[in-house]
Order: C-alpha cells, then structure tokens, then sequence
C-alpha cells in the first residue's frame, strides 16, 4: 500500500452520539420520522380509498386490520404523527418567516407542540372509541 | 452590489448553482400551508367516521364536498410527502444512481397512489 492510499485516522468532529439528547433536536428527529411514517400514511389512505371503492368484502379485510389489536396501534401512532407533524411544522414555518429563534422560545414552542399533540390525539382516541 | 459576484442574468434568474432556486422549498412551504386545514379537516372527520359501516363510508366519501376536500387532501398530501421523502433521500443516500433511482422512484410511486386514489374517490361519488 502506497502513502498516499493508505488509510488517514483524522480525528473526527462531533457526532449526535457524543450529546445529550436535547428537546430541540429530539423534536427536529421526531418531525422527520413522523413525516416518513405519514407519507406511509398518505399511501395507506389512498389504498383505503381504492379499496371502498372496490367492493364490500375487500372493505371487509381493510377493516379487519384497521379493528385489530395491531391495526389500532398502527392508527393511533398515526394520528400522533399527524397532529405531532402539524404542529411542529407550524412552529417551522413560524422560524422559515423569521420568528422565534431564541433558545428559550424555542424551547417554549416545543413544549407547547409536543404537548398539543399528545392531547389531540388523546382527544381523538377517546371521542372516537366513544362513537364506537 | 459589490459582493455579489453573480452574473447579472444568473442574478437576474435566480436559479443558482442548484439549477432550480427556492421552488423545492417554496412548494414545501405552500402545500404544508394548504394541509393546515385540510389536516385538521381530516383528522376531524376521521374521528367521527369512528364505527362507520362500508356503506355509511361510502356515502361519506362520495358526497361532492368530501370529494373534493379528500381530493386535495390525498392528492396534495402526496406531493408534500414525496418532497419530503427526496429530501430525505438526498440526505443520506450518497450514491448518485441510487440517489437518483430511489427519487424517481418516490415521485412514480406518488403520482400513481394519488390518481388511483382520485379515480377511486371520483367512482364511488358518480357511482361507478
């Protein structure tokens, strides 16, 4: 192996591992997680869709999931996803016009969201299991 | 201005040295504004569908407001998710053919869930 190939052990910046879990960047993870599991989402209420329009027993099997033990996690985690990702991307575009840049506002607005989010999805759950 | 060291036309245009300027950011922004009320009009409706049978669904679904707002909800939901999904992508995938195949890819896998979604809805409405 010549100089020039052989491997350079430089020393490396900091990475995510070396900090401690911040509420600022736990949130900013948690929107980009919550917006893939929504795009999953979007592609599972385009499938709900086609499938209503399809016949009463494909229904059927769509439904059979969706009232399964797993299918209601599956629904509920989506939910907090969707209020979860709303509100936070609400306080983004607050930051993409300008506001709420300090460290302390930014902490503030992301309590506000996160918990917001675990109400309204509270809310839901328990408003829709009362229509069952 | 001194410290600009564009060409007046590239200034001008606007487009940089992605080729593209802010409209990736600029559609993000415009479809995440319009899925502020659709979200919550969604999210709404969702709950109270709670117990609905196939033909209570139905009914739901193929009334001409509902088809329109789901309409718009799907369909623009999609493209914000797909913009979302490339940016993800561009993140963390550095091989430039898998980059590119993986994005192509997002963007056909959206456009065919969002018509097939749009002819299903628009079915049970005209009563296909």
């Amino acid at each position: 192996m010549s100089v020039a190939n052989r491997p350079v052990h430089r020393p490396l910046s900091p990475h995510l591992q070396v900090y401690r879990p911040q509420l600022t960047s736990v949130l900013s993870i948690l929107h980009r997680a919550t917006g893939i599991a929504l795009s999953v989402g979007a592609l599972y209420l385009a499938t709900w869709v086609v499938f209503a329009a399809a016949s009463p027993s494909t229904y059927a099997t769509f439904q059979g999931f969706n009232g399964s033990i797993v299918g209601r996690f599956v629904l509920g985690g989506w939910l907090f996803s969707l209020f979860f990702h709303l509100f936070n991307g609400i306080r983004h575009l607050f930051w993409d016009m300008g506001y709420g840049f300090e460290i302390k506002e930014a902490y503030r607005s992301g309590w506000i969201v996160v918990v917001a989010a675990l109400v309204a999805t509270a809310a839901s759950w328990i408003v829709g299991l009362r229509l069952v | 201005m001194s410290s600009d060291l564009r060409s007046h036309l590239g200034r001008a245009r606007g487009l940089g040295s992605a080729k593209s300027g802010v409209h990736h950011f600029w559609v993000q922004r415009l479809t995440a504004v319009a899925l502020i009320p659709l979200a919550v009009w969604f999210a709404v409706s969702l709950v109270t569908l709670s117990g609905a049978d196939y033909a209570m669904v139905r009914a739901w679904i193929g009334s001409p407001f509902v088809m329109v707002l789901l309409i718009l909800t799907i369909v623009i939901g999609l493209h914000h998710a797909q913009l979302g999904i490339q940016v993800v992508i561009e993140d963390y995938v550095h091989n430039d053919g898998a980059k590119l195949a993986m994005i192509v890819g997002v963007k056909f896998i959206a456009v065919f869930f969002g018509l097939a979604a749009a002819v299903a809805i628009l079915r049970i409405g005209f009563g296909g």
